[in-house]
């Protein structure tokens, strides 16, 4: 059953992958790319990752695609850039040289799901064993990110902070500025 | 913005529910699958929904831009603030087993707490970049 639903929901990716690149309008490539979220969550779950396939479904189907929405209603008067054809020898070069890099790295990999792996080893035995006993927390995902790699998580709230802060420096109010060197000038 | 009544009628059913959603998987991410980063993310959501639909100057009078900056920091704040607690009572940085008479009631206090201001954060954060890309939109 699985295996069956694993077979699935990878066509369905791979399919939706080529069809990304396939279609030329913009909002059904967004559109397209939602869905490959959705697929990619779904996936989570039946590697049962809930936690996961939660944050995927609501950041890379919900969030993502609004925002890519948004940026298309954006620039819909900027001006176009066709590709021109005959230039498509490097980028797939490059394409081809980084997916077998990635394949390459790969091989060093431990093998899917194997017991023996650094992963499961070291401190994942203790997290189990002791998990909810220390925390009280019956998540183990919780307690994990929360507690035991509270740090972790604190750098990763920091980074969202910071990638707003980025946002908004950049994108936001342009009058401000003009304001402030209006100013400046006087 | 839309002007269909359909979408209008049924946003307003819709959001609320979004947001009470959001604050189960904020408050229920101990025993259940969710916690702050996803909760942040369906709460800002909810006002995402109304901001597509009655237009984003309406939903920076429920939320303005002010309040959703202070919020941004506030969340970081309050988890730092978690870590330093822990500092004063006597442990290490971030460290929840101090923050209670017992180790595991000051592990679930420090959770929620952190989960919080992961949850405050995000939310504000996101709502933030969607204003930001929206004020760019150019008038039809």
């Amino acid at each position: 059953m699985s295996l069956l639903l694993n077979t699935v929901l990878l066509v369905f990716l791979l399919v939706t992958a080529f069809a990304v690149m396939r279609v030329k309008v913009l909002l059904a490539m967004v559109m397209l790319f939602g869905l490959y979220s959705l697929l990619v969550s779904s996936l989570f779950v039946v590697l049962d990752a809930p936690d996961v396939a939660f944050t995927e479904a609501a950041v890379g189907t919900g969030i993502s695609t609004v925002l890519m929405l948004a940026t298309l209603a954006a620039i819909r008067h900027g001006h176009s850039a066709p590709i021109k054809p005959g230039k498509r020898a490097l980028p797939l070069a490059l394409s081809l040289a980084m997916g077998a890099l990635l394949i390459f790295g790969i091989q060093d990999l431990p093998n899917f799901g194997e017991a023996n792996s650094p992963a499961y080893r070291e401190v994942a035995q203790h997290y189990i064993d002791k998990g909810q006993q220390e925390t009280g927390v019956p998540n183990l995902v919780t307690a994990v990110l929360a507690s035991y790699r509270g740090f972790d998580t604190l750098g990763e709230v920091t980074v969202v902070l910071t990638a707003g802060i980025g946002v908004l420096l950049l994108l936001g109010r342009r009058e401000k500025v003009h304001l402030i060197a209006r100013k400046s000038n006087e | 913005m839309s002007e269909s009544l359909i979408l209008r009628v049924v946003t307003k059913w819709l959001v609320p529910v979004i947001l009470l959603f959001a604050l189960y998987v904020q408050f229920h991410g101990d025993y259940s699958p969710g916690g702050g980063f996803q909760a942040g993310v369906i709460f800002s959501s909810g006002f995402l929904l109304y901001a597509l639909v009655y237009g984003v100057d309406a939903t920076t009078r429920v939320l303005p831009e002010a309040v959703l900056r202070i919020g941004a920091c506030l969340g970081v704040l309050l988890y730092g603030g978690v870590g330093v607690v822990s500092l004063i009572r006597g442990g290490t940085f971030l460290n929840y087993s101090v923050l209670a008479e017992t180790p595991v009631a000051g592990q679930h206090l420090g959770i929620i707490l952190i989960e919080l201001g992961v949850g405050i954060t995000v939310a504000c954060v996101m709502l933030l970049l969607f204003y930001t890309f929206a004020r760019n939109i150019p008038p039809q």
